[in-house]
């Protein structure tokens, strides 16, 4: 009911009944607007924040002037605040680190708060750096060593897994493990029917000599014989020396079953690990070697 | 209580004038509501998508549909395509009907309109086929920037001009809101994509600022984008449909005049918050938070004069589901807008900054405010433009609501647990001093709430498909309502 009031402040007020607020007399199709003061708790929010941005604005570094920024009366900057933090982890792990440059890793070892600090500080080396190709776990997977195990392509003690690290895989470091393995079908060097053989000695290896050997196994073991086993060893027993893999027992690293083996023997297989001397810091390289060592294969 | 008569109802139908009576430019809002419901499904599928992508890394296809290429197109589909689309619509639709007169000029509105929608297919394509600027919500290279301005200067002459030839003697407060929209936008946009193609014949150019003043101009930029964009032109649209929707007068004229002006005053100096412990110098962070503080109450006040114009009319948003989309519009307008002000707080800012509770805030803006005023517009706007007496079926716009409202709380809801923990997972630090977790160890643990947010993505899309349902249901049935095209005589007491 659009009762003109002549009281309203507004020229062509009208008192609106639903609220009792008088409109401001305004009209945009069809359109009105009440007149009430703005909440009085809104108001009164805004100012404590304003308050509350002046207060800070005296505490910390804020507005810009001709001779520089004011710095507030805290003396506060992120910079102080980063150096503050940082100090504070490097208190926590100042005596450990001081120790651990000096000691050796049998020293560390035998020093359980120390080792603990060691496995710790490489297990976060290894999620950073290693996880992405060994697993967060380091449990590997298709032509990514499993750590977990002892069946080492180097060798499982700490140095030689340090000397891993360091050197990488076919790497581009000049002592890097570089052995290769002679493309056997590729190159020509064994007829398929002769890989075949060498495949069907070599996924029975794991279990020993066969009861009943097959003409197959046997022409495979002389092929094994003449071409395999200069590297891989009399058995397959592998050769640490060489980087290569034990072939009796059940670990594989691309595959154990007779396809994967034809395709090994045939193409050969080359994995590549970087070197990371450059990459981590020493004591970062050396915990990490800890770490790995402690997964449950270390030597 | 229905059966109270308001007292702006008393102006009432005005009698069929004659014919040749002025008419309103009703059929470039069509086309600019039909663009933004079509851009709006292409914008919403494709944040679908990108939400499977980091579920499931296997629905990334190389090279033209991964992750990177189809995130800004994403963004730029629902903000710039699908918002930017209903802001003309409404802007056009408000400011004839609240200046009483024409627009301008109609040819520029349809020049505007083709023009922006070629804007969109040069951006986007651009974006798939990796043409970037590497700048959030501002990729597109320099040839578009510079078509993109042109569009714009017609938009804002038009609107302007529209302005000035207005019979009513005040300019409505809608008006005031779609105004700083246009121009902040332009000074935005022209400041921030300056920039130097390599060769005229290239598409790669390189911005005139470099290092940290390039990462201030650009975040000036992205945030005012939302403070401008995303916030001034959809209270700008607010103003218009909730009170009309509501049937009642703006709750208070003197509270819209403070909160507009303060609005304006205070969003522009907010954008350092997206730069916290970073290299920008610690004084120009400070201002970024301290006036993202400052910011938080005149935020609010449009909130309040939206919901308090209900007051003495709650019943009416018991039964009245485009009420009920614009009434939650501005309960998430207020949520985020507090959440904004908490987030940009340096403290807090260092726990969640980069962590998926900013994304779970962004679309609490998006998907609860921007989205929803716009779909309680457009249910209002398109009975209103086809002449026909209600949209097509109630109880669908319920529907839609009910399944999108769901969609919204399972995406922000899983991005704030992922988000926090997130946080958390980075700086947790062992009594040695080694980080606890690893990057690849947090990304794991997002992985259910990434499928939860996918799952509210996939609600909110499917609400917006029944929405465009309804809509082709509504233009495609008989009946029509009296024509509201033509320009009612002004009141004598005006």
């Amino acid at each position: 009911m659009a009762n003109k009031t002549p009281k309203g402040r507004h020229p062509g007020a009208e008192h609106d009944e639903i609220s009792g607020v008088q409109t401001t007399g305004h009209e945009w199709d069809g359109l009105k607007e009440l007149d009430n003061p703005a909440p009085r708790w809104w108001l009164i929010v805004w100012i404590i924040s304003i308050l509350f941005a002046v207060g800070y604005w005296i505490v910390f570094p804020a507005w810009p002037t001709p001779a520089g920024h004011t710095k507030g009366v805290a003396g506060w900057t992120e910079y102080s605040k980063l150096k503050a933090e940082q100090k504070e982890i490097d208190q926590r792990q100042g005596t450990y680190l001081s120790k651990l440059h000096t000691m050796s890793f049998d020293q560390i070892r035998a020093d359980p708060a120390e080792y603990a600090f060691a496995k710790a500080g490489g297990a976060v080396v290894f999620k950073e750096n290693c996880a992405a190709c060994h697993g967060t776990g380091g449990e590997g997977r298709k032509g990514y060593p499993n750590l977990n195990d002892d069946d080492w392509l180097f060798g499982g003690r700490i140095d030689d897994i340090y000397h891993t690290i360091q050197v990488g895989s076919r790497s581009t470091d000049p002592d890097t493990h570089a052995t290769m393995m002679p493309a056997f079908g590729k190159s020509g060097i064994l007829t398929p029917a002769q890989i075949d053989d060498a495949a069907t000695y070599v996924v029975q290896l794991q279990h020993g000599t066969p009861a009943m050997p097959t003409p197959a196994w046997t022409r495979g073991q002389a092929v094994f014989a003449a071409n395999c086993a200069s590297c891989h060893g009399e058995g397959g027993g592998g050769n640490r020396d060489l980087g290569a893999p034990r072939l009796n027992d059940a670990i594989w690293l691309y595959g154990g079953d007779k396809a994967t083996v034809i395709e090994t023997i045939t193409n050969a297989r080359a994995g590549v690990m970087p070197t990371w001397k450059h990459r981590l810091s020493q004591d970062n390289q050396r915990m990490v070697a800890i770490y790995v060592h402690s997964l449950g294969g270390g030597e | 209580m229905d059966t109270v008569p308001l007292s702006m109802e008393t102006a009432g139908p005005v009698p069929a004038p004659p014919s040749a009576a002025p008419r309103y430019d009703e059929t470039i809002i069509k086309y600019f509501t039909i663009a933004s419901m079509v851009w709006a499904i292409a914008g919403f599928a494709v944040g679908l998508l990108l939400a499977l992508q980091l579920a499931f890394p296997v629905f990334n296809l190389e090279p033209w549909l991964n992750f990177g290429r189809l995130r800004p197109l994403h963004t730029s589909a629902v903000i710039f395509a699908f918002g930017g689309n209903i802001l003309f619509a409404t802007s056009y639709h408000v400011v004839q009907r609240t200046c009483h007169t024409k627009l301008f000029s109609v040819r520029m509105a349809w020049f505007h309109f083709w023009g922006y929608q070629a804007f969109i297919l040069m951006a986007g394509l651009g974006y798939l086929f990796g043409v970037t600027q590497g700048k959030e919500y501002a990729e597109p290279e320099w040839y578009a920037d510079l078509w993109l301005t042109v569009v714009w200067v017609v938009y804002l002459i038009n609107y302007l001009m529209t302005l000035t030839m207005r019979k009513e003697k005040h300019i409505y407060v809608a008006n005031w809101f779609f105004l700083g929209f246009i121009v902040t936008v332009a000074i935005l946009h022209l400041v921030n994509g300056l920039s130097i193609p390599i060769s005229p014949l290239s598409v790669k150019s390189y911005t005139v600022m470099g290092g940290v003043q390039s990462a201030l101009t650009q975040w000036w930029y992205g945030h005012n984008a939302v403070g401008f964009f995303l916030t001034a032109g959809f209270l700008g649209m607010m103003y218009y449909y909730v009170p009309k929707q509501a049937n009642r007068p703006v709750y208070s004229y003197r509270l819209s005049i403070i909160h507009f002006w303060s609005l304006i005053f205070i969003y522009i100096w907010a954008g350092p918050h997206h730069l916290l412990y970073t290299s920008l110098p610690d004084w120009a962070q400070t201002l970024g938070m301290t006036f993202s503080i400052m910011l938080w109450m005149p935020s609010w006040g449009g909130m309040i004069n939206g919901i308090m114009t209900l007051s003495g009319a709650w019943h009416k948003l018991r039964d009245d589901p485009i009420l009920q989309f614009m009434i939650i519009a501005l309960s998430f307008y207020g949520m985020s807008t507090f959440e904004g002000p908490l987030m940009s707080i340096k403290t807090v800012n260092s726990l969640s900054h980069y962590t998926n509770w900013t994304i779970g805030h962004v679309h609490a803006g998006a998907l609860g405010w921007v989205a929803y005023i716009s779909f309680g517009a457009i249910y209002y706007l398109v009975p209103h433009l086809w002449k026909k007496p209600a949209m097509y079926s109630t109880r669908l716009i319920s529907l839609h609501l009910w399944i999108s409202t769901v969609g919204i709380v399972a995406y922000i809801a899983s991005m704030w647990v992922a988000g926090i923990m997130q946080g958390l997972m980075w700086r947790a630090y062992d009594k040695m001093g080694f980080l606890t977790y690893s990057f690849v160890e947090v990304v794991q643990a997002m992985h259910p709430y990434y499928i939860i947010r996918a799952a509210g993505g996939a609600l909110f899309l499917a609400g917006a498909l029944i929405m465009v349902f309804n809509i082709w249901k509504t233009i495609q049935q008989p009946g029509t309502a009296p024509d509201t095209a033509v320009q009612p005589a002004l009141a004598a007491a005006e």
